[in-house]
């Protein structure tokens, strides 16, 4: 059975094909504006370099804070649900699913089933998701990419004062001409969306495994700063960022849809 | 009008100052100052036995010791005072703690209350102050003693800065997004984001789309009024009511507010008919450094001035 | 008075509020506090205040959300320890928490 997953985030498309549970293709490219059209397009890239056409493909289920938008797809499901269910299928022993998107962080309390027993969620705002550390990225003109490793090389730990993503451009600002060195610049960003997203995390209480998935799991001065967080060590799969699409085809698989 | 020097940015209020050619100083038993050191704007006010004698309304400057110093400067400035002459000065704002001269720092909450019952009257009940990068509001009672307040400096969104921020995603002025809300033919619907980094994608779908700047004016103007009105919810707001600060001065925002609140905001004049009749300057960003100065006057005359220190410049 | 103690952002209102005309600066709920955000001392909003009242340090005050979370406020039956401890019944949460705070939809 071929089935796909589309996770429509905030930023990035995420799709994920998948044959008698291996997965056989998969693709990400930017949201932009017209999500809609983001979606088609990728979805054609992915069926060709896997040598389907739309026809071969017995469900598709979507997810991510733009589901609606996938008009072709045979249903959705929530979001915290694809990633328990992405998660799960990887790491069996995974209690804790932290995913911390561009426009989102939550966390999630997963059975050993995969369900979602419990979730807390920080949205509308900035502060705690991959966004902010764009913003300061740019404040400090130093790529994304890179605060995420030179983070790892910070000697000194500054707290930031500003929890605003507008105001914390402001704040790398002063701290530029206060003549910090941009790894504890870069430190100090990181440690900032770990507190805010480690507090989410108490809120459904952190049990181990601890799993982090999101575009942010690629960051590993951001992983540290969460490890540091919330005193335990962290798992982060292959590809975090393709976990909601994994989660999405494996309910498709299993016809778990809304 | 009392103004002094030419507009540089919107935001930065030409810088102005004045004294009352009623008051004879030497006169008076209490000379108070209040100093409101705010993040754009730094304001000193003085008083002589709870009258209205001298103000001088100034640029911060890179910290907040110089610009409590350059504010008083500019202040006495106009007067034959020296700051020797002053009995007690009360700081207050945002660089409260850092006022050289001040011998007290109150909150601008309190001083805000006080400041606003003493220039708009004692029928004020809801004082609502929209910072560069605060946004405070305040229930009163008729003596200007806080009720019930509430206060954000955590969150971009329904600041000045918010305003300014999105002025500079447009290329508009930030002085003509107000005006230019109204040039629309239909309301749109308001922004849908709150936080100002997420808008700022909305706007940037908007403007691909090809929606018309103004309505998108409009459509942010709806969303700072609906989220200060949101603020305004959790406290109460009642008439007589009274919005200061830079965003009192976007129509945009400001009218859509008072239709969503279905209450209109006071008239900017004193309430004293005295000071009306004399054309005394009234400047709404005046309000926390006369609050802070009023005090300054109850403390002295209940003997509970906290020292007897004259003010001076520190080292 | 009512003093709000917090912030409002995109993702929900998260104030500490404390009833002053209740609040008898037992200093109960300073002791409980788990992340050692309250202070009793000098009314600073009511300068003429004598007695000594409640209120979030300053510091705090914008980081309400994160060093409230863990007491998890509006969670469940049980009030957060600052508001069991405080005898007059002057400290209350708003609802960010709660509302931050989703049940499990499968």
């Amino acid at each position: 059975m071929i089935v796909a997953g589309i996770d429509v985030g905030g930023k990035n498309v995420h799709i994920v094909i998948k044959k008698d549970g291996q997965i056989i293709g998969k693709g990400t490219s930017p949201t932009g504006i017209k999500k809609a059209e983001a979606v088609e397009a990728l979805y054609e890239q992915v069926l060709k370099q896997a040598g389907l056409t739309r026809k071969d493909v017995e469900c598709v289920v979507a997810t991510g804070s733009a589901a609606k938008r996938v008009a072709f797809a045979n249903g959705s499901i929530a979001d915290a649900a694809a990633d328990a269910r992405g998660v799960i299928k990887l790491f069996p022993n995974a209690r804790t699913v932290i995913n911390v998107g561009a426009e989102e962080g939550r966390s999630i309390k997963v059975s050993p089933e995969g369900k979602v027993l419990d979730f807390a969620v920080n949205d509308k705002c900035a502060a705690g998701t991959g966004t902010f550390v764009e913003a300061m990225s740019r404040a400090l003109e130093v790529s994304v990419e890179e605060m995420s490793k030179i983070a790892l090389d910070s000697t000194k730990s500054i707290p930031m004062n500003a929890q605003c993503a507008v105001f914390g451009e402001s704040e790398v600002v002063s701290l530029i001409h206060q003549k910090t060195s941009k790894p504890d610049i870069s430190r100090a960003v990181m440690d900032a969306v770990a507190g805010r997203v480690g507090s989410v995390a108490r809120i459904v209480g952190l049990e181990k495994d601890v799993v982090v998935v999101g575009g942010m799991a690629k960051n590993a001065g951001f992983v540290d700063s969460l490890q540091n967080n919330i005193e335990m060590p962290v798992t982060v799969p292959e590809d975090p960022d393709y976990i909601g699409a994994i989660g999405a085809a494996d309910a498709a698989l299993s016809g778990v849809i809304e | 009008m009392v103004q002094q020097g030419k507009p540089v940015e919107f935001w930065r209020w030409p810088e102005t100052n004045w004294v009352n050619p009623d008051i004879d100083w030497k006169k008076g038993k209490f000379v108070t100052a209040g100093v409101d050191v705010g993040s754009v704007s730094t304001q000193a006010v003085i008083m002589v036995d709870g009258e209205f004698y001298a103000f001088g309304n100034t640029r911060t400057g890179s910290d907040s010791p110089n610009s409590a110093i350059k504010g008083m400067g500019y202040t006495l400035e106009k007067t034959d005072m020296k700051i020797d002459n002053i009995d007690y000065c009360i700081g207050t704002g945002y660089g409260r703690v850092n006022v050289p001269m001040a011998q007290q720092a109150v909150t601008e909450i309190s001083c805000h209350a006080r400041g606003a019952n003493f220039m708009y009257g004692p029928e004020v009940r809801t004082v609502m102050d929209m910072g560069g990068q605060d946004c405070k509001a305040i229930n009163v009672d008729d003596r200007g003693k806080v009720l019930n307040f509430i206060m954000n400096d955590k969150c971009a969104a329904g600041t000045g800065r918010g305003m300014e921020v999105f002025a500079d995603l447009i290329h508009v002025p930030v002085w003509e997004v107000g005006p230019r809300s109204f040039q629309i033919s239909k309301e749109p619907p308001m922004i849908s984001s709150t936080c100002v980094v997420f808008a700022k994608s909305e706007v940037v779908g908007l403007l691909e789309q090809g929606v018309p700047e103004n309505e998108i004016m409009a459509a942010y103007c709806s969303a700072m009024a609906h989220r200060i009105m949101e603020l305004l919810k959790r406290l109460g707001v009642k008439e007589k009511f009274v919005i200061t600060g830079g965003i009192a001065k976007n129509e945009g925002v400001v009218k859509r507010l008072e239709k969503e609140l279905g209450i209109k905001t006071a008239e900017q004049a004193w309430a004293n008919l005295q000071y009306r009749k004399k054309n005394y300057p009234f400047d709404t960003q005046l309000a926390g450094a006369m609050g802070a100065a009023l005090f300054g006057q109850a403390l002295l005359k209940m003997g509970k001035a906290k020292s007897a220190r004259k003010p001076g410049i520190v080292e | 008075m009512i003093a709000n103690y917090g912030f409002k952002d995109g993702s929900g209102d998260w104030y500490v509020t404390i009833d002053t005309d209740k609040c008898n600066g037992c200093g109960k709920c300073v002791e409980v506090c788990p992340e050692k955000i309250l202070e009793v001392g000098p009314d600073e909003i009511d300068i003429f205040r004598e007695e000594p009242v409640a209120f979030v340090k300053h510091e705090e005050r914008k980081k309400i959300r994160y060093h409230c979370a863990p007491c998890k406020p509006g969670y469940g039956s049980e009030p957060p320890p600052c508001a069991a401890a405080c005898e007059p019944r002057a400290i209350s949460h708003s609802d960010g928490w709660k509302a931050c705070f989703k049940d499990s939809h499968q």
